[in-house]
């Protein structure tokens, strides 16, 4: 393991954990809308906003799955020697971090069940960029209508049909992060 | 204070709370199981709510803490002052200056803002349970949609009554799929749940929370010969005049004399401050 | 003018002023010590570290001082500690053969290997207030024994084992589930549930356990063997490739021996219930294992009779006395602003109801 696997934590975990935590919930709860987020320092292969996500939601209870694009050595000892959140494939995984056409098809991932909808994966998607335009957003959390930068529409809607089912998505880009959970209604007008 | 992490909790623990926010944001009305804490006060005196709020504040919060729509009650008082000392956030007890607002029993009168977070504590997540004690049954019924049982019960009232006799904790669908309890508040605040603040519940003995995203439809439960009617006292307040909050009676002699006065403190001496200024 | 009373904050720290003083009592009377609850109250003591879920006598006998006695309120005490706590991992099952027993009886046979321990038991002591005993606690002699205990008593049911009398107990090897980390969940492993047992109210367990003596599905349960005494703690170290010992704790293990189960294909065979203890809790430990075989009805082939002690939903979310006792209790907190609804809503029923009786009766 080389040294920056133990460098790049929460300077101060309860503090950091708790700014970060509100920036997500704001994310989940405000689909669409971009929020700031910080405080991890991860290898390459992870974005300032993913590895804070990484941060404070995962533990030794919480399996990964990183994708290609986010799975090297470093990513790997990083996520092991801070969360202690066990690398795992996409059909076991309660997060996966990774570029968006990586998670293709959404189906690989938990999508909960009927008694347990809550039991299903949610996906932190690398970008390059958030922008608050494109596609149009609907349904809880947003007031009317929000514009976001989604990579796709179709898959989006597909996993909206399936609610209470389906998957939760986090977006980063930087230190940027925003949310779509599967209550999100997706079009092109 | 120093002996305990930052709002009490362990990080572990927090991470595990705030994972069942996100899932509860995620599918409204839907209650997550979570391992509830035994906290350093009772179950039933909003060991909950206590905990979403643990796993919520941040250091730059400001917290106001209601019982019964009161900041000087003495529950209220009581774990204002645990987070007080537990995360040495600001405190306040009003309703638009504050960023967290625990809440037992009532929902604010002021309208709240998109900045802001209210968190529920709740005794009886489950609306079903006194229709059906077993909890395998109820999560059935609500993975099945199966909510006929429900219907039965507020037309039973309706028969019985001429009314449906619910007055608190009056169920509601949120966005057309999960039946919710919204907590013992009085069924007056029913309609303010469609609102622009996040709502999460925490409910510690039965271990569930659930949340409803900014303006998540909220809809009470009722037939189209029997609208829902969000009633309070045919009264005003004693204090501040105002007819359109939620009401208590007190009784003020023994011969049975009685005044009504807002439940909403912060709301009343704002009104009272407001007349002030006025006169 | 209506003035809304205030001063909560203040009626609070009074209130904790006037408890600690009621606490204390009488300062004429010597303050008791944690060392002494501890070494002389000390089945107190083991039912807090019991239903506490914690073992940790110095604490548990602190939490009985500062809750005035009251168990329930200790047991709390120690639960709101015990949160706190780091979790480091899971234990090795601890080897009941291997115990330093104090205490080892068998109901089933008049003698076996290992002998009858009767112990320091309250079993043949005449319910005689000992007044001598207000005045002057000193013991006289206590005979030793001449020669020690073996350090490996086999357990009863091994021997009736060999005739393939019981029932098998399969070891899962597996790390079972951990209650106070994860929702409970139904239906429930037999290892969450045994968990659930262990640290449930006392009184509720006893009563479940009774209920199913007086025919509530009855089980016919027959003490197999009842050993008290001191077992190890071990903990793999997965660093080190072996396990260390951490400590010692002293338990209560009750085995009962139940009536036959067996069918057209397999002969009949006697059945097991199970209890294990913090401390010397033999009341609860014997309870626990009666409430443990009635909930494995559905395991075992056996009808469900709707007796209370089968209902695994029943017992497991009833039987924590601080869950009970904290949901009993809040309803003296103030409900007024429900009551209030109420209130509205009954006067409004009323109303109608007497408005459809007048126009009935001028209708007449």
């Amino acid at each position: 393991m080389n040294a920056h696997a133990f460098e790049g934590g929460f300077a101060n975990p309860p503090q950091d954990g708790a700014f970060a935590f509100r920036a997500i919930m704001n994310a989940i709860a405000k689909p669409g809308t971009i929020f700031s987020i910080q405080g991890g320092v991860p290898p390459t292969g992870l974005s300032t906003a993913a590895g804070s996500v990484i941060l404070t939601l995962c533990d030794p209870e919480t399996p990964i799955a990183l994708m290609q694009s986010a799975d090297n050595e470093e990513v790997r000892n990083w996520i092991t020697f801070h969360t202690g959140a066990p690398i795992v494939s996409a059909a076991d995984a309660h997060f996966a971090v990774g570029a968006w056409t990586e998670m293709m098809p959404l189906k690989q991932f938990r999508q909960g069940t009927p008694e347990f909808p809550d039991r299903s994966a949610t996906l932190i998607i690398e970008c390059e960029k958030l922008e608050q335009s494109g596609a149009f957003l609907r349904g809880p959390g947003i007031k009317e209508t929000n514009r976001f930068s989604l990579p796709n529409l179709e898959a989006f809607q597909r996993n909206s049909e399936l609610f209470p089912l389906g998957v939760d998505f986090l977006f980063c880009a930087g230190s940027q992060v925003a949310g779509l959970p599967r209550t999100t209604k997706v079009s092109e007008v | 204070m120093n002996e305990y992490n930052f709002a009490y909790l362990d990080e572990q623990t927090k991470r595990m709370i705030r994972r069942a926010i996100l899932k509860g944001l995620a599918i409204p009305g839907y209650q997550v199981p979570f391992a509830s804490r035994e906290m350093p006060m009772p179950y039933g005196w909003g060991t909950g709510g206590v905990q979403v709020s643990a796993a919520t504040l941040t250091p730059k919060d400001t917290l106001k803490v209601i019982d019964q729509g009161a900041d000087d009650t003495t529950n209220a008082i009581s774990i204002r002052k645990f987070f007080q000392k537990t995360a040495n956030v600001e405190v306040t007890e009003v309703t638009k200056d504050a960023t967290v607002i625990q809440t037992r029993h009532r929902i604010p009168e002021t309208d709240l803002s998109d900045e802001q977070i209210l968190v529920y504590q709740v005794p009886i997540p489950e609306p079903l349970r006194f229709l059906e004690p077993s909890e395998p049954e109820t999560r059935k019924m609500h993975a099945l949609e199966e909510y006929g049982l429900m219907h039965v019960k507020l037309y039973e009232d309706i028969s019985k009554h001429g009314a449906i006799a619910t007055s608190y904790a009056y169920p509601v669908k949120v966005e057309g799929r999960y039946v919710m309890d919204p907590s013992p508040i009085p069924k007056f605040d029913n309609p303010k749940m469609e609102m622009s603040a996040i709502q999460l519940f925490g409910a510690g003995r039965e271990q569930r929370i659930y949340a409803l995203p900014p303006y998540t439809k909220v809809v009470s439960l009722d037939f189209e010969d029997y609208p829902f009617e969000a009633s309070k006292a045919e009264h005003s307040c004693e204090l501040c005049g105002s007819h359109d909050s939620y009401l208590d009676e007190v009784i003020v002699d023994d011969t049975g004399g009685r005044i009504f006065v807002c439940s909403d403190t912060d709301y009343c001496s704002s009104q009272q401050q407001i007349i002030k200024e006025a006169v | 003018m209506y003035v809304a009373v205030k001063g909560g904050e203040k009626a609070i720290d009074n209130a904790h002023a006037w408890l600690s003083e009621e606490r204390r009592g009488d300062l004429a009377i010597e303050e008791l010590s944690s060392d002494q609850i501890k070494e002389q109250l000390s089945l107190a003591v083991n039912r807090v570290m019991a239903e506490g879920s914690l073992y940790d006598p110095d604490l548990a006998a602190l939490a009985i001082k500062q809750s005035r006695g009251d168990l329930i309120e200790a047991i709390f005490l120690l639960r709101a500690y015990r949160t706190t706590l780091p979790r480091f991992g899971c234990s090795n099952a601890v080897d009941t053969d291997r115990m330093t027993c104090i205490r080892r009886i068998s109901a089933t046979f008049k003698d076996a290997p290992g002998g009858q321990v009767l112990g320091p038991t309250f079993d043949y002591t005449h319910r005689l207030l000992d007044f001598k005993l207000a005045a002057d606690g000193e013991i006289t002699d206590v005979p030793m024994a001449t020669e020690p205990l073996s350090s490996e008593i086999p357990h009863i049911t091994s021997f009736l084992n060999t005739e393939g009398l019981i029932q098998q107990e399969p070891n899962t090897q597996s790390e079972p589930q951990d209650l106070t980390r994860e929702p409970l969940e139904l239906p429930a492993s037999r290892a969450l549930r045994l968990q659930s047992l262990t640290r449930g109210d006392e009184g509720f367990i006893l009563g479940m356990a009774y209920s199913t003596q007086r025919g509530y599905a009855r089980n016919h349960a027959f003490v197999g063997e009842l050993r008290i005494g001191k077992v190890s703690v071990e903990l793999d170290i997965p660093e080190l490739g072996f396990s260390i010992d951490i400590g010692e704790i002293e338990v209560t293990e009750c085995e009962t021996v139940n009536q036959f189960a067996g069918s057209k294909t397999e002969p009949p065979q006697f059945t097991r219930g199970y209890g294990l203890v913090f401390g010397q809790s033999e009341r609860k430990s014997i309870a626990m294992a009666l409430v443990d075989r009635a909930l494995r009805w559905r395991e075992l082939g056996e009808d469900n009779l709707g007796a209370p002690a089968q209902d695994e939903e029943f017992v497991l979310y009833h039987s924590d006395n601080i869950q009970a006792t904290g949901f009993l209790e809040h309803i003296k907190l103030p409900h007024y602003v429900d009551f209030q609804s109420e209130l509205e809503l009954i006067r409004k029923l009323r109303r109608e109801a007497e408005g459809f009786t007048q126009s009935k009766e001028a209708a007449e």
